[in-house]
């Protein structure tokens, strides 16, 4: 098993199947705080607190930091073996046709940890009481936060980094994942661009809707 | 055509190397990048100069030993599927500066000038890419069923000449192209089959422990490699991976 996990193909496929979970996640996530344009906070509240409670809900939030904590490492030591295999770069660098953003993950990564960590002191945090607040109203607490011009823009520049990195995650995944297919792939890329688009944007829309109309 | 070349020289491996820019007024549109080459090192020989290294063989794009990074690409730029013998100087303009470097990875250390040394390559095919077979005379033809389908699939990958595009056009340099390729040719073949399981732990392996990077899927490799070998072999080989390591 210790093989398995240590070689180059693997750690990709851990991460990938990581990813996939975190992308799932998101949509679930986004879902609900559409809950928070509504001026009642009790849907947004009961939801929260479901999730917060749940036996199965919970197991899967176990799941997802596991998942987020070896994105992260393995995202760090292939970047750093990467950086290692080329150690003498190129006086004139690669104007070869890419992915465009595969080649800037790790950075769009390190934004997007940076922003979760503001993101769970915001919230998460909150939640499991290691920051005050009050963690029965999040209705409210996203209310202020999204009255606070910094905290919006911090949002939705992440987002956009977001966007940025699922661009090209998306199909990595199906990639790294052995599923390539001359018919089915270009559908995946497809999907993974309408996703990139319509999930950062759906984030962005609360936002800016309640610091203009709430 | 009047060329300002900047190329990479350096004496052995050790050496630490740098570029030497030369005024070049002698190119002609009608060489290849490669003729090019001899006439500078003409020049530079009458001039009783060191002449630049590069390596070559067949010059007709099959053998896989020339290979340099040409302003930003492998094999140069321009046409696409091409290898640096068959890169033609009506690829450049009159006045064009050029920048000549060497394959850049761990795994393929500078040699002299613009050769890098490629036993990885070998050491990888050592580790597997081989069919276990008793010798004697040929076999029949056709003795074992291949379907057309596969058969072709099985030569797009056994194309790949082993140059190195894929790992010097790599932001990681990684190898994955060429070693999904040379999993590939067998794997599709009942012949490949056999070893199938182990040829594509060892092999991978062996690439690791090369010291070449990881797959990003990029996709550099694909857009230079002069064969055009896709990256439906890099999936197909992760997918073998995993079969053999779940089985
Ligand atoms: C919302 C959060 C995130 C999602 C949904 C996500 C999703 C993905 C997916 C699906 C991939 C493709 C995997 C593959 O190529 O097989 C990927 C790649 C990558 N992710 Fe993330 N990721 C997230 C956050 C992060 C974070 C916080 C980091 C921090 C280091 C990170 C670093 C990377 C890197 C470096 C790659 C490229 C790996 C490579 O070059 O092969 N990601 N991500
Ligand atoms: S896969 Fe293409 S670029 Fe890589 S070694 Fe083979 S022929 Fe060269
Ligand atoms: S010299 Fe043989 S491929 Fe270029």
């Amino acid at each position: 098993m210790g093989k398995f996990f240590g070689s180059s193909v693997t750690k990709k496929f851990v991460m990938a199947v990581a990813g996939l979970f975190i992308i799932l996640f998101l949509m679930v996530h986004l879902g609900i705080n559409f809950f928070l344009l509504i001026d009642d906070p009790v849907p947004f509240n009961s939801a929260a607190h479901f999730m917060a409670t749940n036996i199965i809900v919970k197991v899967f939030e176990v799941v997802l930091m596991a998942g987020f904590l070896i994105h992260m490492i393995w995202g760090v030591v292939l970047q750093i073996q990467n950086w290692v295999a080329r150690p003498k770069r190129y006086k004139r660098t690669s104007s070869s046709q890419t992915s465009f953003f595969s080649k800037y993950m790790i950075y769009l990564g390190i934004i997007i940890a940076v922003f979760l960590f503001i993101h769970f002191m915001n919230f998460y945090f909150v939640k499991l009481g290691l920051v005050e607040g009050d963690h029965e109203n999040f209705h409210l607490m996203a209310n202020n936060l999204f009255h606070l011009p910094l905290y919006v823009v911090i949002y939705l520049v992440s987002f956009l980094f977001l966007a940025f990195h699922l661009h090209h995650a998306f199909q990595s995944a199906f990639q790294t994942l052995g599923l390539n297919h001359n018919k089915y792939t270009p559908v995946i890329k497809g999907i993974g661009l309408i996703y990139s688009i319509i999930v950062p944007l759906g984030f962005s829309i609360i936002p800016i809707v309640i610091y203009f109309f709430k | 055509m009047k060329l300002t070349l900047k190329i990479w020289r350096q004496k052995n491996a050790d050496a630490k190397g740098k570029f030497i820019t030369y005024d070049f007024d002698a190119a002609s549109p009608d060489m290849s990048f490669l003729e090019m080459l001899d006439a500078l090192n003409t020049k530079l020989i009458k001039e009783r100069t060191d002449p630049v290294a590069f390596d070559h063989d067949c010059r007709e794009g099959i053998c896989g030993s020339c290979g340099i990074y040409i302003n930003g690409h492998p094999h140069g730029p321009g046409k696409k599927a091409i290898t640096t013998c068959h890169l033609s100087m009506r690829e450049f303009k009159d006045g064009d500066t050029v920048y000549v470097e060497p394959w850049r990875a761990k795994a393929f250390p500078v040699v002299k000038d613009l050769i890098v040394d490629r036993t990885a390559f070998d050491k990888i095919q050592i580790a597997g890419g081989f069919i276990s077979t008793n010798v004697g005379s040929a076999p029949d033809s056709h003795a074992i069923p291949v379907e057309k389908s596969k058969a072709d699939e099985a030569f797009d990958s056994a194309i790949c000449i082993g140059c190195g595009a894929c790992v010097a056009a790599c932001k990681n340099a990684s190898a994955m192209l060429f070693v999904s390729a040379k999993i590939s040719q067998f794997a599709l073949l009942p012949q490949g089959r056999i070893e199938a399981k182990e040829r594509v732990q060892t092999m991978v392996k062996k690439m690791d422990e090369l010291g070449f990077g990881n797959c990003s899927n990029t996709g550099a490799c694909e857009a230079e490699c002069p064969k055009e070998i896709s990256l439906v072999n890099i999936a197909r080989m992760n997918r073998e991976f995993y079969w053999a390591k779940i089985q």
